[in-house]
C-alpha cells in the first residue's frame, strides 16, 4: 500500500470540505467535518446506519446546502449552487437506490449523460439533419465507448426497467461516466450485489479509475471491498468525523473499531 | 350599522355557506385520498349520480326506460309510485354501496400498484362513465330534488336585522337560503361523525393504518380490498350528502358534476389529506369568490366566480406547496 | 417473411437511429404519405372532410402538443382548451389586424403567441407537481377564457362576442371562410399535420427530448446530470402550448370558421385531447394520431350505427359515447397504460419473429 500514497503526494486535492455543518431543522446530520480528495485517488467513506454519509454525497453534490463551512472545488472556493450546475462542473454520481429513467432504453439513459456535452439548441434540433445530427453521432460513439467498456453491449435498445438489478447498476455507473466527470460520487455501488457481480464492479471501479483517471468518492458497506480498492478512507459516525487515513490506519483505529464492534460499558 | 357594511357582512355569511357546499364535495376526495392515494375525479359524478338515484327511486322512475323504449319501442318511464324518502336514501346508500364494490371489483384491483396519475386518468374515464350510465338509467332532463328540506330566505332573519341599518337607511334585512343554513348543520354532523369514526371505531383505526402505509397494514392483517370498497362506500355517502344539498339547491341536473371542477382549488388550499382543511378551504374560496366578485367584479367585467378560486389557488401552491393543513412534502435524495 | 431486419445490417449510426428502421416501416411510412397527399384529395366529400379528415388532422395536432407534455415530460396539464382559444383569438387578431398577411405566418405566429402564454402558466410546475399542476392548469383553462370573453378587445367588440374567419386563399385557393373549398382546407391542414409531426420526432430524440424525459422518470436524477428542471418544463411547456396554438388556430380557421370561446374551448376539449393521447399512447406520436382518429371516428360511428341504423335518438347515442370513452379509458389503464401505440409495437415485435414465438 505503498503506491496509493506516492500517487496522492504528486497529486493537488480536488476537493476539499472544510467544517461542514449540516442540520435538518433540529436534527444534526453533519457536524464539522472537514476532508479532502485528491486527484486521481479513490476515496471511501464508510461509517455506521444514519452516520451522515449519504448527507456528505448530497452535500458535495448541491442537493443539500450547508449551514455552515466551505466547499473548495478544482483550486476554487464553491458558491452555493443547484445541482444541474454542479454538473457542468464535472461531478457526476450514482445512487443508492437505481435511479434510471425507466422509460428510456440503457443507450437512451446513457446518451442522457451526455447532456452536459451537447451544445445544439432547440432550433438545430427541430430541423435535426445538419448539425443536431452531427453532435448526435459524435456523441453517440463516445457512449458506444463506454457501452463497450461496461460490456453491456447487448441490451443497449432494451428499456432500462426489463434488466435484472446488476445490470441497471452498470448502467447508472455508465450514465455518470458518460458525463465524462472529474469525479464521480458512488453511493453503495455495490449493495444487494452477489460475489461475482461485486467483483465485477470493483473491476470497473479501479479501471475507471486508472483509464481515465477520475476521481472517485464512493459510501459502501462491504469492509473486505473497501479496504481492498480505497486509497484512503473517511469514517464517519453519528454525523461526526471519527477517523481518515489509508486502510490500513483505519482499521487499526481504536476509535473506528469501538464504533463498530460497540463499547462495553 | 351601515347599510353596506350589512350588506358586506350579508356577502361574507353567504360566502361561507357556498364555501360548506365546495367543502361537502371536498370532503369526499380527502377521504378517498387519504386511504388510497388515489385523486378520485369522480367524486362529482358520483354526487350527481347519487342524486339522480334518489330522485329516481323517490319518484319511482323506471330504471333505463330510455333504453328499453328506443329498444322495444315501448314508452315506459314511471311506476306509478312514490317511495318514501328515508326509504329512498337508505335504498340510494345501498346503490352506492354497490358501486364502490363494483368499482374496487373492476376498477381498482386491477391498478393496485400503478402510478398516482394512471390511477387519477382512471378515475377521469370512471367520471366520464357514470356520467353517461346515469343518463341512460335515469334520463337527462332537470330534475328537482325533494325531500322535505327547507327552502328560500329565512323572513325571520330578514325581520330580525332589518332594524340594524341606520336611520334613514334603505334596508330589507339580511337575506341568507334556508338551505344553505341546513347544509352547513349536515355538514358540521357529518364531520363530526367522520371524526369520531376514524378516531375512535376498530375499521377507524384500520383506515387510518392504511393510510398510512399500504404494506404494513396488508402485514398486521388489514384488507385493502374490504378497507377500498369501505372507503369509497363512505366516500359514496358523502356524494350523496352533497347530492342531496346541490340537487335541492340548484336541480339535480348535468352542472352538479362540475362542482367537482371546483372542490379541486379548495382541496389545494386545505390539502389533499386534512378533513379540518377541506372544510377551511371551502370557506375560504366560498368567502373569497363572494368578496372578489363584490368588490372587483363589477371593476373587471363580472363572473370572476368562474376562475377566482382556481387562481387564488394556484398563487397559494407556489408558496405553500402542501396547502394549508397538508403534511408536509419532504423529498429525500 | 416480410417484416425482417435481418440483411439489413445498419453500419452508421446515423442509420441505425433512423425513425424506421425496418424497411418495410419505411415503405409503408411513404406509402400512407402518398395516398393522404394523393388519393384522398380526389375522393374526399365534403362530408368526409368536414366531420373526419379535417378534425382528425386538427385534433392530432393537438394530441401531438400535449403528449410533449405529458408523454414525455410528465406534466400533467388539463388548459388545453385554454391554450387552444388563445391559439384560436391569435389568429383571429391577426387576421383582422393584418388582411395582407397569409394564413402560413399567421398560423405559426398564433403559435408562437400561445407558446409564450403556456410558458408562463408553466411557471408554477418547477414549485408543484402531479396532480397540483394538473389542478394549476385548470386555473389557466378558466381563466383563459374568462379573459377572451370578457375582453371585447380580443373580438373586436362584436356583438355576439363570436370571432368569425375572415376569407383568405393560398396558392389562389380559397382556405378559410365560408367558400373554403374542404379538399384545399383539408391539404392545408394535412401539410401542418406532417410537417408538426416530423418536428416533434425531431425534438423528442434528441438532447431535448432525452431532458424532457428524463424529467418525466426522475426529477432528481436529471438534475444531477446537469438538466435545469426550470428550463426542460419551461421549454416543454412552450413547444407543446406552440402545437396546442396552431392547432387552435386551424381549428377555428380552417375547421370551424366561427366560434365562441366558451362553447368551443371549454373542458370538455381539454379532457377529450388528454383522452386522445391516454388511447393512442403516451410519449409515442404515432399515438397521438392514433388517439385522435379513434376519438373522432368513434361518435361518428356511433352515431352511424345507432342513430341511422338502429334509429335510437340522438341524445342516447350521445349517451353512450360517453360510457364507451369512459370505460374504454379505463380497460386502456389496466390492460395498456401506453395505448394503441404499444399494441402496435407489440405486435411488431411479434411479426418481426414470426413465425417463431421468441
Amino acid at each position: 500500500m505503498t503506491e496509493p500514497l506516492q500517487k496522492m503526494e504528486a497529486a493537488s486535492k480536488l476537493l476539499e470540505l472544510k467544517n461542514i455543518d449540516l442540520s435538518f431543522g433540529g436534527v444534526k446530520a453533519i457536524s464539522n467535518i472537514s476532508f479532502d480528495v485528491m486527484e486521481g485517488e479513490v476515496r471511501a467513506i464508510i461509517g455506521p446506519n444514519g452516520a451522515g454519509k449519504s448527507s456528505m454525497l448530497n452535500v458535495i453534490n448541491g442537493f443539500y446546502h450547508p449551514q455552515q463551512g466551505e466547499i473548495w472545488f478544482d483550486g476554487k472556493q464553491r458558491r452555493s449552487m443547484k445541482p444541474y450546475q454542479i454538473a457542468y462542473q464535472g461531478i457526476s454520481r450514482t445512487f443508492q437506490n437505481i435511479a434510471l429513467f425507466k422509460g428510456m432504453s440503457v443507450l437512451d439513459n446513457i446518451m442522457t449523460g451526455r447532456f452536459t456535452h451537447m451544445r445544439k439548441n432547440m432550433l438545430w434540433q427541430a430541423l435535426w439533419k445538419g448539425p443536431a445530427e452531427q453532435e448526435e453521432i459524435e456523441n453517440r460513439e463516445f457512449v458506444e465507448d463506454i457501452i463497450d467498456f461496461l460490456e453491456i453491449q447487448a441490451i443497449r435498445k432494451t428499456p432500462v426497467g426489463r434488466l435484472p438489478y446488476g445490470l441497471q447498476k452498470r448502467v447508472e455507473l455508465g450514465r455518470a461516466l458518460a458525463a465524462q466527470p472529474k469525479m464521480l460520487l458512488l453511493d453503495e455501488p455495490m449493495a444487494g450485489m452477489n460475489v461475482e457481480e461485486k467483483e465485477d464492479m470493483c473491476r470497473f471501479i479501479l479501471d475507471v479509475n486508472d483509464t481515465f483517471g477520475t476521481t472517485i468518492v464512493l459510501i459502501e458497506h462491504d469492509m473486505g471491498v473497501v479496504m481492498d480498492i480505497a486509497d484512503r478512507v473517511v469514517v464517519l459516525d453519528y454525523g461526526r468525523k471519527i477517523g481518515d487515513g489509508t486502510p490500513d490506519v483505519v482499521r487499526n483505529d481504536q476509535t473506528v473499531i469501538d464504533a463498530y464492534l460497540g463499547v462495553s460499558h | 350599522m351601515s347599510a353596506d357594511f350589512l350588506y358586506l357582512v350579508e356577502v361574507i355569511l353567504n360566502g361561507l355557506m357556498a364555501g360548506v357546499m365546495y367543502s361537502l364535495v371536498a370532503l369526499g376526495f380527502v377521504l378517498i385520498f387519504k386511504a388510497s392515494g388515489i385523486f378520485n375525479y369522480a367524486q362529482g359524478v358520483m354526487a350527481l349520480f347519487a342524486a339522480l338515484t334518489l330522485v329516481g327511486i323517490q319518484t319511482g322512475q323506471v330504471p333505463f326506460a330510455h333504453l328499453i323504449n328506443a329498444i322495444f319501442g315501448t314508452n315506459v318511464h314511471h311506476f306509478g309510485w312514490q317511495v318514501p324518502t328515508v326509504l329512498a336514501i337508505a335504498l340510494t346508500v345501498g346503490v352506492m354501496v354497490l358501486f364502490a364494490i363494483i368499482v374496487e371489483r373492476y376498477i381498482l384491483h386491477h391498478l393496485v400498484n400503478q402510478e398516482p396519475i394512471i390511477l387519477f386518468m382512471a378515475t377521469i374515464g370512471l367520471a366520464y362513465f357514470m356520467e353517461g350510465f346515469g343518463d341512460i338509467m335515469w334520463g337527462s332532463q332537470i330534475k328537482t330534488m325533494d325531500v322535505g328540506l327547507p327552502s328560500g330566505g329565512s323572513l325571520w332573519l330578514e325581520e330580525y336585522t332589518q332594524g340594524w341599518a341606520a336611520e334613514g337607511e334603505r334596508y330589507y334585512g339580511m337575506y341568507l337560503d334556508k338551505l344553505d343554513m341546513v347544509a352547513s348543520l349536515v355538514a358540521i354532523v357529518l364531520v363530526v361523525s367522520l371524526t369520531i369514526f376514524s378516531q375512535y371505531t376498530t375499521t377507524g383505526r384500520a383506515l387510518r393504518a392504511v393510510a398510512d402505509d399500504h404494506q404494513a397494514a396488508l402485514s398486521v392483517g388489514i384488507s385493502l380490498r374490504t378497507i377500498w370498497v369501505i372507503v369509497w362506500s363512505i366516500a359514496g355517502f358523502v356524494a350523496l350528502v352533497a347530492g342531496i344539498m346541490w340537487g335541492a339547491k340548484s336541480g339535480v341536473q348535468f352542472s352538479l358534476s362540475l362542482i367537482a371542477l371546483k372542490a379541486l382549488p379548495v382541496l389545494m388550499l386545505g390539502g389533499f389529506t386534512s378533513i379540518p382543511g377541506a372544510i377551511i378551504g371551502g370557506l375560504i374560496i366560498g368567502v373569497g369568490e363572494k368578496l372578489f366578485e363584490y368588490a372587483i367584479g363589477p371593476l373587471i367585467g363580472g363572473a370572476t366566480e368562474n376562475w377566482f378560486a382556481y387562481v387564488l389557488a394556484l398563487m397559494f401552491l407556489v408558496f405553500r406547496p402542501q396547502g394549508l393543513f397538508g403534511e408536509k412534502i419532504i423529498e429525500r435524495v | 417473411m416480410f417484416y425482417r431486419e435481418s440483411g439489413d445490417f445498419k453500419k452508421t449510426y446515423q442509420k441505425d437511429s433512423q425513425t424506421f428502421p425496418i424497411k418495410f416501416d419505411r415503405m409503408r411510412y411513404y406509402f400512407v404519405l402518398a395516398v393522404a397527399f394523393l388519393v384522398i384529395p380526389m375522393f374526399l366529400t365534403d362530408y368526409m372532410a368536414n366531420a373526419v379528415m379535417i378534425p382528425f388532422l386538427v385534433w392530432a395536432i393537438a394530441a401531438l402538443g400535449l403528449n410533449i407534455l405529458v408523454g414525455y415530460t410528465g406534466q400533467l396539464s388539463l388548459g388545453t382548451g385554454g391554450f387552444m382559444a388563445v391559439g384560436a383569438y391569435a389568429t383571429y387578431k391577426l387576421m383582422t389586424a393584418f388582411p395582407g398577411m397569409d394564413m402560413v405566418t399567421v398560423i405559426l405566429l398564433s403559435g408562437l403567441i400561445t407558446a409564450f402564454v403556456g410558458a408562463m402558466f408553466g411557471l408554477p410546475s418547477l414549485r408543484i407537481k402531479g396532480f397540483y399542476l394538473a389542478v394549476a392548469t385548470l386555473a389557466s383553462q378558466f381563466f383563459l377564457v374568462w379573459l377572451l370573453n370578457k375582453v371585447p378587445w380580443f373580438y373586436n367588440n362584436s356583438a355576439s362576442g363570436q370571432i368569425s374567419a375572415p376569407e383568405r386563399e393560398m396558392f389562389g385557393v380559397i382556405i378559410t371562410g365560408p367558400h373554403a373549398t374542404p379538399v384545399a382546407a383539408y391539404l392545408f391542414c394535412l401539410v401542418f399535420a406532417v410537417a408538426l409531426a416530423w418536428l416533434a420526432r425531431n425534438l423528442t430524440r434528441g438532447r431535448l427530448g432525452r431532458s424532457w424525459m428524463a424529467i418525466r422518470d426522475m426529477d432528481i436524477a436529471a438534475e444531477i446530470i446537469g438538466v435545469n428542471p426550470l428550463m426542460a418544463k419551461l421549454s416543454a411547456f412552450a413547444v407543446s402550448s406552440f402545437f396546442i396554438g396552431i392547432a387552435g388556430s386551424l381549428f377555428f380557421s380552417v375547421y370551424l370558421g366561427a366560434a365562441e370561446v366558451t362553447e368551443a374551448f371549454g373542458i370538455t376539449v381539454s379532457f377529450a385531447v388528454l383522452f386522445m393521447i391516454i388511447i393512442g399512447g403516451l410519449g409515442s406520436i404515432f399515438g397521438s394520431f392514433v388517439g385522435a382518429a379513434f376519438m373522432v371516428l368513434m361518435p361518428v360511428l356511433l352515431k352511424n350505427v345507432l342513430v341511422g341504423g338502429m334509429g335510437w335518438p340522438t341524445d342516447l347515442a350521445a349517451h353512450f359515447e360517453y360510457i364507451i370513452v369512459g370505460g374504454l379509458i379505463i380497460i386502456f389503464l389496466i390492460v395498456e397504460p401506453h395505448g394503441l401505440a404499444q399494441m402496435a409495437r407489440v405486435l411488431k415485435e411479434k411479426l418481426r419473429l414470426w413465425p417463431f414465438p421468441h
